[in-house]
């Protein structure tokens, strides 16, 4: 016990007792609490202590922060995040808005979804529109058939942040989808340019974490770090979520496109040689039209889906996101300059 | 299936990420893109072998510079439990990155060259394990195929680690000798040393007993919020504090105190989403309603009468210091966050700095510098209700925040509350 290192500090508040691997009743000398010794474990299984620590997350940050807003984008893990915020508040209704970027190429499905939750909710909505951006002038579309308007995102995300006066972000990603998000911090600090120094970061210790900043900066916080693929599936099983259909077994008219499968639409032209065909497929991540690919399956349940995610042997950036496939620190880079 | 945090110390020498890669690898946990990424850039780069160690750092400087940077966080599962390793990296800012590392660690693992023995490295390693009091600590004894398997020299380093970590507190200790690179007795046994009798480092991961390390006895429940739907006319006359437990058993029908009032109450009920909850106990996150409405806010603590946390505005701690900006010294004015508590303090007096290498104490210490660690009076504007750090982790810590950088400057542990010298 720290013997020759720290002296003992006699506090005279009360006797410990170590409970020995199980709870037999404890005597605490003054007013002494006697546990019945109930064949419990107290043991919680990993769904219900990665539950437990967003929910906690999630309420110090509406505690500690004024303005937060949560992104949903409608995609599966935005999907578990709501889910926790409402569970952290309830009975009350969520104490902060709900943020879509929307990049004008969504799957109508997932619109749909979005809208339908959100009127469930009786949330308020703040759609950050990349089309209006364009418009207007504020960002510049890319050329060509692999235009992708992924990165586009960034500049509206930053603009409704400080247009609403927004200093805490809910953001769904999770450090197991990514090696540079695997550095990230559940409260990640953003400068006046919502820029990520990931050389810099605030050491994160305990469940102590720092929301504190300046007047326009911000931080983007991780509910769902330490979640990975599969635990979220199993959520969704458990909790019930219900998610856009295209999540499951559909058919649809897609194209190969670097080994992966692109869903056909009027946003992705197809190049020579490419060719549409029908497919049974369905999506492991949803992003923008353009940058999100599927994959074939024919899982229409939540459990073919889990095991057909224990089964595959990619992680589903690598199966699905072309927008990762531009270099090997794309996400990064993105990153830095203030994107999700 | 339970859910344990580790942490691993060393360095890139040590042979830390081919142990990692390892555990991921042959837990099938690295996919194939995954894989092909790092195979892309191994080749890229002229390395000999596919540098498993390119998985782990994936940042643009780190790989620039093949170093690692900052913690990193991996997960894996098999059918028992599921693991997240908190990977510190073992050469830049090793104590910052470890402290970090630590302090949510159920486990950690320390790696040894077989070659080498114990160094500085692994002792300073060990010292922030049991300051951090990671509750498990295992040694592993990596690159056994470079001494020929023996036997001999996995004894050595074995007593020569439990010598020195009989200064320590360290509960529990095991020792593991294996061979990252080929794999013994990481996943699988080891043919080569029929003479170790012990569990392979994933048995161990997978079946050292965690259940135990909280505190089941003392109440501990800060209140993070209060949740009145006043709004919400089916929920007219809902009110419950929200909060994560942290120590000890909650019951409806309970006896409670609150601190820093001292009235008591009884629990009318324990709910998450309004599904009841029989039992919280550590780490649950709960609303707590109380058969009496009693002024509580945020920051305050609910306890059982007769076994409250100490409440004092003059607390003995130890410090790391992880600010490279700024120094800790007598008289510095910081602020301070201790469970759901935000206060400020100012530093009495800094009595020594603790050299993490020899553990020798330095009073004529002037400040504590980047990745030092001390001891401290601390004087709070409020009290802070908290326990020694040594019998709870999350009511004996808080972290100390620059009030002009808003920067988190220091971790504490807390000895107890300060007392006249």
């Amino acid at each position: 016990m720290f013997h020759g290192l720290l002296p003992h500090v006699a506090s005279g508040v009360f006797q410990w007792e170590r409970p020995c691997g199980k709870l037999a009743g404890a005597r605490l000398g003054a007013g002494s609490v006697v546990l019945a010794s109930a064949p419990v474990s107290y043991e919680l299984s990993h769904l219900e202590a990665l539950e437990a620590e967003s929910i906690f997350i999630i309420r110090e940050v509406a505690a500690e922060l004024d303005r937060p807003v949560l992104l949903f984008s409608g995609g599966k893990d935005s999907a578990v995040m709501l889910h926790l915020a409402v569970k952290a508040f309830w009975p009350a209704p969520l104490p902060f808005p709900l943020m879509h970027v929307d990049t004008g190429h969504n799957f109508p499905e997932v619109l749909q979804y979005r809208d339908e939750r959100v009127a469930e909710l009786g949330a308020r909505l703040i759609v950050a529109s990349v089309q209006e951006a364009i418009d207007a002038g504020r960002v510049t579309e890319e050329k060509g058939p692999r235009a992708s308007r992924n990165r586009l995102q960034t500049q509206p995300l930053l603009e409704a942040i400080e247009k609403n006066g927004f200093n805490a972000v809910f953001g769904g990603a999770r450090r197991d989808e990514e090696k540079a998000r695997a550095k990230e911090r559940v409260y990640s600090f953003r400068d006046e340019f919502g820029q990520w120094d990931p050389k810099n970061q605030r050491p994160e210790l305990w469940g102590l974490y720092n929301g504190r900043h300046r007047r326009g900066e911000h931080l983007r916080v991780f509910p769902l770090s330490n979640w990975t693929e599969l635990d979220i599936w199993q959520y969704i099983g458990r909790e019930n979520v219900a998610l856009p259909s295209i999540y499951y077994t559909h058919r649809r008219e897609v194209f190969r496109r670097d080994g992966m499968l692109m869903a056909w639409s009027p946003f992705l032209p197809t190049l020579p040689g490419e060719k549409v065909t029908t497919e049974v497929v369905r999506f492991r991540t949803v992003g923008d039209m353009t940058c999100t690919a599927c994959v074939e399956s024919t899982a229409s349940t939540v459990e073919q889906v889990i095991a057909e995610v224990s089964a595959s042997r990619v992680t589903e950036r690598g199966a699905s996101r072309a927008d990762d496939k531009f270099s090997e620190t794309a996400m990064e880079d993105r990153k830095r300059e203030g994107y999700f | 299936m339970e859910l344990l945090r580790f942490a691993t110390a060393g360095s890139v020498d040590d042979g830390k990420s081919t142990l990692i890669g390892r555990l991921l690898f042959d837990t099938k946990s690295i996919l194939e893109d995954q894989l092909a990424a790092v195979e892309r850039t191994s080749h890229a780069r002229g390395d000999e072998y596919v540098n498993l160690a390119l998985l782990l750092d994936g940042l643009k400087a780190e790989r620039e510079q093949g170093i690692t940077i900052d913690v990193a966080y991996r997960y894996f599962s098999t059918v028992k439990r599921k693991f997240i390793i908190a990977d510190t990296p073992g050469h830049l800012q090793y104590t910052r990155n470890m402290v970090t590392g630590a302090s949510t660690a159920d486990l950690a693992l320390i790696l040894v060259d077989a070659r080498k023995g114990v160094l500085e490295q692994t002792r300073r390693h060990a010292f922030i394990a049991s300051l951090l009091r990671v509750p498990h600590l295992v040694l592993c004894v990596n690159k056994m195929d470079l001494v020929d398997y023996d036997a001999g020299v996995f004894e050595r380093i074995r007593e020569e680690f439990r010598q020195f970590s009989m200064k320590l507190d360290v509960s529990d200790l095991s020792f593991i000798p294996i061979s990252a690179l080929g794999g013994d007795n990481v996943v699988t046994r080891s043919e080569k040393m029929p003479w170790y009798q012990g569990p392979t480092l994933l048995h161990h991961l997978e079946n050292v007993h965690i259940a135990s390390d909280r505190d089941l006895i003392h109440l501990r429940f800060p209140v993070q919020g209060v949740i009145r739907p006043a709004s919400a006319k089916k929920f007219h006359d809902y009110r419950a504090y929200s909060g994560q437990i942290l120590g000890g058993v909650m019951r409806p029908g309970d006896e409670v105190m609150v601190m820093p009032s001292g009235f008591t109450t009884r629990i009318k009920s324990l709910e998450l989403a309004g599904k009841p909850v029989a039992e919280a106990f550590p780490p649950m996150s709960v609303n707590v309603s109380l058969e009496e409405e009693l002024d509580i806010s945020r920051g305050d603590m609910l306890c059982r009468p007769g076994n409250p946390p100490t409440a004092s505005q003059d607390i003995d701690a130890m410090v790391c210091w992880l600010s490279d900006q700024a120094v800790l010294n007598t008289g510095a004015r910081l602020a301070i966050k201790h469970t759901t508590r935000m206060a400020r303090a100012m530093v009495k007096q800094l009595h020594y700095r603790l050299d993490v290498n020899t553990l020798h104490r330095d009073d004529q210490t002037q400040g504590l510098k980047l990745n030092e660690v001390g001891r401290v009076t601390l004087r709070t504007t409020v009290p802070l209700f908290f326990d020694e750090y040594r019998r709870n982790r999350s009511t004996g810590s808080f972290i100390l925040i620059d009030e002009g950088t808003n920067a988190t400057v220091g971790a504490g542990m807390i000895n107890g509350p300060a007392v006249e010298r």
